[in-house]
C-alpha cells in the first residue's frame, strides 16, 4: 500500500499560513514554471542541477541528509523512504506548521481522486471514509490551487467526499475550473446524488457543460426502507432517484453503483430487475464488492457475506443487466469468488496504491485480469478464494 | 463514533399508499399482478388482500416486492410517481412518430390463388386492376407529408411485381421528393415467383427489401398456395436463395400463414426457415378476411387450436436456441420487448391507439385509401368503413384527422375498453379495431368472445410461465427481448 500522508522533516523556509500549501514536484532537469514548483532531489547530487535550472524549493527523498545541499534553496522539506513513489508533476499538499504532507494527485496514477470534504449527510453502515463533522472549506481552495498544477495530458481523476455536493456552488466551481483547464481530462465524482433533487443544483451541474464528467451515485436497493437503512438516512432513496432522473432529463452522464454485503446482496437480483427496468439509461452499473474498512469493520456482524454465498445471484443480476442492454461491471471482487459466466463484467477496479494480491494467487493464470484484493482495513477473504488454473 | 440505526428506524412515519395496479386468478389462491407499466408479479390470495388493504410494513417481505414494483409509495415521496410516469412516457413514445408505414397496393392482380388469400385477382386487364402512376404520385405525396421522421414503403399487391415499372417509378420518386431529413425504407411484399435478375439489381442498387410467404415444406406450401404449374413453393425457395446471394442475408425475410393443414406440422415448417438459414420465423395466424372466410378456411382451427401450434412450435424453437443457434420467434420477441422494456413500440397490429391511420395507410390500386391493409380487405367484400378517402381530393391531414378515424381509434382504446382496462395484460396488448369490427361488428369488441384476445393471452401467458419456470429458456427469451 502507498503511503499518501506522513511528516516532513527538514522543514525550511515555508511560512505558515494556516492553511495547505501546495506544491508541485519537478524534475531537477526541468525548469520550474511555477511558483509551486519544487524540485524532487533523490540524491544530493541533484541538488547542483536544480539550482542551476532555477528552482527556490527543493523536496529531498529518502533519509539522506539534507542540510548541506538545503542551503542553496529558499524552502526545503525532506520526506521519508515511504514517499519513494513520488515523481515528477505530482503534486503535494503541504501544512507547514503541522509538517503534515498529503498527495493530493500522482501524475502517472490513473486512480487519483480529490478528497472535497469529510462532511457527509449520510452515515452509510460500510462507508470506507467515515464522515466528520468538521469545518473543512479549505480543502475547495486547496483543490482550486491544485487543478492548474495538473498535467494537461492527465486523462482522467476523481473527486470525492464526504458529500461533494454539500457545497454545492463551490464545489460546481471546481469543476468549472476543470472544464477550463483541463478540457482532455475524464473527471467522475462521487456522490449520493440527494443535491440533485434540487432543481437549481441539477441545472448548474448541466450548465458547466463540461464534456466528460460522470457523477457516480450509489443505490442499494429497489426499497425505499433497505437503502435508508444502509445509507443511515431517512428519505435518500426518494431524492436519490429524484436525482438520477434529473440528471438523465439534462443528459448528464450518471453511473449507479451497488455495494454488495449482507444487507444488499441477497436483494441484488431485485435490485438489478429494478434497475434495469427503472434505470436502463444509466450509462454505467457497477456492482461493487465491499471494501473492509472504515464503518465496514464496525459494522461486520451485519455486513460480511462470503461472496461465495452470492455468488450465482450476482450472476443472474449481471446477465439480466446485460439482456437489457445496460453497461454493467463487476468492481472489487477476484475472479475465483465469481461466476465464469460473468468474469467478461470483471474489472480491475482497485485503486493502484491500496490493491494487492495474496500467496494462493501466486499459480494463478487468471491473475493479470483479476481485480485481486484491497490491502486497507481488515480484508476478509471468502472461502472461494483459489487459485484458478486453465490447464 | 456515532451510534448506527437498526433496520426498524427506516421504516418511514409516512402513509403508506397504493399506486394503480391490475390482477387475474390464474390458479386457486394465486394471482399474477402487473403494474401501471406491464411489470409483473405473483401473489398469493393473503399477499394481494394484505396489499390491497395496506396491511403491509418494510420487513415483511410483501412491502419489498410491492415497493421494487411500482405498487405502493409512501405520503410524501415522489421518485414512485417520476419513475412511472417517465416509463409510460416512454412506453407511448411511438405516437411521437406518426405514420411510419405507407402500404401501395400496386396493382390487385396475382398469379396464386391463395385460398386463404385476403384480397387479389387472377386478370389480365392491367387498367382495371393495376394502380396509375397518377394516382401512385398523389399517394407518395401524402406518404411524404406524415410527420414521422422516417417512413417505410412497403409495396403490395395482388402479387406487385406484375406492375414492377409503377415501383421503379415511385421508389425514383420518393428518393428525389424525400424532405431533407426524412429516412425512407421500402420493402416489396411479393411471392417471388417473377423475381428476376432486373428486378434482383434494382432492389441491391436502391435498397429495397423483399418479404415473400413461405409455408413450409412443398407439398403443404404449394397446396396453400396454388398457381399453375403448382410450383410456388420452388420459385420462392429458389427466390430467397437468390436474394440472399445478391442483397444479402438480412434483405430478405419470409412470412407463414397457419392452415389447418400446418397445425400437425410446425418443426417441419421451422425445419424449412432454418433449411433457408432465415434469421428467425414469425408464427402467424390465418386472419378473418378476403378469400378465407368465403372459403371457410378460417374455420379450419380456433384459438385453442392456434395455441397449441404455436407453443409447440415455440418450444421446439426453444430447443434449437438452447442448441446455440440464435433463432427468435418474432412474435414472441415483440411481445416481450413490451414485456421486458419500455421501448417505445408502434408494432401496428399491437398497440392502443391503435394502429389504424395514426401508424399505417394503404393507398389502393383504385385510389382509395384505407385506415389499415385489412381495411381495404374489408372494402373488397363491400365494407367501406376503414376507407378514409381518396388520393385525389385527401391530405394527410384530412385523412388523420377525419371524424371516421377518430371515432374509430377513440372507440377502440384498450386503455378503457371493458375487459381491457383492467385486464392484468393491457400494458402490452393493443386495439384492434378492424378485427372486432370484422368479427364482431364492434370497433372496441367484446373481448371474451374474441379469438384476437384469446390469442393474446394466451401468448403472453405461456411466455410468462417460460420466463418463470425454465431459467435457461427465460434467458434465450430475455435476448430476444432485448434485441
Amino acid at each position: 500500500m502507498l503511503a499518501l500522508n506522513g511528516s516532513a522533516s527538514e522543514v525550511r523556509g515555508f511560512v505558515p499560513q494556516g492553511r495547505s500549501i501546495v506544491l508541485r514536484l519537478r524534475d531537477p532537469n526541468e525548469m520550474p514554471a511555477d511558483s509551486a514548483d519544487v524540485a524532487l532531489l533523490r540524491c544530493t547530487g541533484d541538488s547542483a542541477k536544480a539550482r542551476a535550472n532555477g528552482f527556490s524549493a527543493a523536496l529531498l527523498l529518502g533519509d539522506g541528509n539534507l542540510s548541506e545541499a538545503g542551503l542553496n534553496f529558499e524552502k526545503t522539506l525532506s520526506l521519508p523512504g515511504k514517499f519513494d513513489y513520488l515523481a515528477d508533476g505530482d503534486i503535494l499538499g503541504f501544512r507547514p506548521e503541522k509538517k503534515q504532507v498529503r498527495t493530493l494527485f500522482r501524475r502517472t496514477s490513473l486512480h487519483n481522486s480529490f478528497l472535497v470534504t469529510e462532511r457527509c449527510n449520510h452515515y452509510c453502515l460500510m462507508c470506507s471514509q467515515p464522515p466528520r463533522n468538521i469545518d473543512d472549506g479549505w480543502i475547495l481552495d486547496e483543490i482550486r490551487t491544485a487543478l492548474p498544477l495538473i498535467d494537461k495530458t492527465t486523462p482522467s481523476f476523481g473527486f470525492t467526499g464526504g458529500e461533494p455536493l454539500l457545497d454545492w456552488q463551490g464545489f460546481i466551481a471546481v469543476l468549472a475550473d476543470c472544464r477550463d483547464l483541463l478540457p482532455q481530462t475524464a473527471i467522475h465524482v462521487l456522490s449520493n446524488g440527494r443535491a440533485f433533487a434540487s432543481t437549481p443544483v441539477t441545472a448548474a451541474w448541466a450548465a458547466i457543460r463540461h464534456p466528460n464528467l460522470t457523477v457516480g451515485i450509489p443505490i442499494y436497493s429497489a426499497v425505499d426502507s433497505v437503502h435508508d437503512y444502509v445509507v443511515q438516512a431517512l428519505g435518500a432513496f426518494d431524492e436519490t432517484v429524484l436525482g438520477v432522473l434529473k440528471l438523465k432529463d439534462r443528459g448528464q452522464r450518471v453511473e449507479i453503483r451497488v455495494v454488495l454485503h449482507a444487507i444488499t446482496a441477497p436483494r441484488i437480483v431485485e435490485t438489478a430487475n429494478w434497475l434495469a427496468r427503472n434505470l436502463p439509461f444509466a450509462d454505467h452499473i457497477a456492482i461493487m464488492g465491499l471494501e473492509n474498512t472504515g464503518f465496514a469493520i464496525a459494522n461486520d456482524d451485519i455486513l460480511w457475506i462470503d461472496p461465495a454465498d452470492y455468488r450465482d445471484d450476482l450472476a443472474s443480476a449481471v446477465d439480466i443487466l446485460a439482456a437489457a442492454g445496460v453497461n454493467v461491471s463487476i468492481y472489487n471482487l477476484p475472479r475465483c469468488v465469481l461466476a465464469k459466466s460473468v468474469w467478461p463484467f470483471a474489472m480491475q477496479s482497485i485503486s493502484d496504491w491500496k490493491n494487492s494480491y495474496i500467496d494462493a494467487c501466486k499459480n494463478c493464470d487468471e491473475r493479470p485480469r483479476c481485480s485481486g484484493f484491497f490491502t486497507t482495513g481488515r480484508p476478509r477473504y471468502s472461502r472461494a478464494i483459489a487459485p484458478i488454473l486453465s490447464a | 463514533m456515532a451510534r448506527f440505526q437498526p433496520a426498524e428506524a427506516f421504516s418511514g412515519e409516512a402513509e403508506t399508499v397504493l399506486l394503480p395496479f391490475r390482477f387475474e386468478r390464474t390458479a386457486p389462491g394465486k394471482y399474477l399482478v402487473s403494474n401501471l407499466v406491464g411489470e409483473f408479479l405473483r401473489l398469493s390470495d393473503d399477499e394481494l388482500q394484505r396489499l390491497a388493504e395496506l396491511q403491509i410494513e418494510p420487513g415483511d417481505g410483501l412491502y419489498e416486492k410491492a415497493y421494487a414494483r411500482h405498487l405502493i409509495t409512501r405520503k410524501g415521496q415522489r421518485a414512485q410517481y417520476q419513475l412511472l410516469a417517465m416509463r409510460l412516457r416512454s412506453r407511448m413514445a411511438f405516437l411521437r412518430e406518426q405514420t411510419p408505414l405507407h402500404l401501395f397496393v400496386v396493382t390487385l392482380r396475382c398469379e396464386h390463388s391463395c385460398p386463404y388469400c385476403q384480397v387479389s385477382r387472377q386478370s389480365t386487364d392491367r387498367s382495371r386492376f393495376d394502380m396509375s402512376e397518377e394516382t401512385a404520385m398523389r399517394a407518395l405525396r401524402i406518404a411524404l407529408s406524415s410527420p414521422a421522421p422516417g417512413i417505410k414503403i412497403e409495396f403490395q399487391g395482388g402479387e406487385p411485381l406484375l406492375n414492377f415499372p409503377l415501383i421503379e417509378k415511385i421508389v425514383r420518386a420518393a428518393k428525389a421528393q424525400a424532405p431533407v431529413g426524412k429516412t425512407i425504407d421500402f420493402v416489396i411484399a411479393t411471392n417471388l415467383a417473377m423475381l428476376d435478375e432486373a428486378v434482383l439489381a434494382f432492389c441491391k442498387d436502391n435498397g429495397v427489401l423483399l418479404s415473400t410467404s413461405l409455408d413450409g415444406p412443398a407439398d403443404l406450401h404449394n397446396k396453400n398456395r396454388p398457381r399453375p404449374g403448382r410450383n410456388s413453393y420452388e420459385l420462392a425457395v429458389a427466390g430467397i436463395r437468390r436474394a440472399q446471394q445478391v442483397l444479402g442475408r438480412d434483405r430478405v425475410g419470409a412470412l407463414m400463414t397457419t392452415t389447418e393443414s400446418s397445425l400437425e406440422r410446425v418443426e417441419e415448417i421451422i425445419d424449412e426457415y432454418l433449411a433457408l438459414d432465415l434469421d428467425g420465423i414469425f408464427l402467424r395466424p390465418l386472419s378473418p378476411y378476403g378469400f378465407a372466410i368465403k372459403t371457410k378456411l378460417i374455420r379450419g382451427y380456433d384459438s385453442k387450436g392456434w395455441l397449441e401450434f404455436y407453443a409447440r412450435g415455440l418450444h421446439y424453437i426453444l430447443d434449437i436456441n438452447r442448441r446455440g443457434r440464435h433463432f427468435p420467434e418474432f412474435y414472441a420477441s415483440l411481445v416481450l420487448r413490451r414485456m421486458l422494456s419500455d421501448r417505445p413500440i408502434g408494432y401496428v397490429d399491437l398497440r392502443s391507439p391503435a394502429g389504424i391511420g395514426l401508424g399505417a395507410l394503404v393507398y389502393n390500386y383504385d385510389g382509395r385509401v384505407f385506415a389499415s391493409d385489412e381495411g381495404r380487405m374489408l372494402a373488397e367484400m363491400g365494407d367501406n368503413t376503414f376507407e378514409l378517402g381518396h388520393v385525389e381530393n385527401a391530405t394527410y391531414r384530412s385523412l388523420i384527422l377525419s371524424d371516421k378515424l377518430v371515432d374509430l381509434v377513440s372507440s377502440s382504446l384498450t386503455q378503457c375498453a371493458p375487459e381491457c382496462s383492467d385486464c392484468v395484460f393491457e400494458p402490452h396488448c393493443g386495439a384492434d379495431p378492424v378485427y372486432h369490427h370484422a368479427t364482431q361488428h364492434n370497433a372496441a369488441g367484446i373481448k371474451p368472445l374474441s379469438e384476437f384476445c384469446a390469442r393474446q393471452k394466451g401468448i403472453m401467458r405461456l411466455l410468462l410461465n417460460i420466463l418463470d419456470s425454465s431459467p435457461e429458456d427465460a434467458a434465450i427469451l430475455r435476448r430476444w427481448g432485448g434485441a
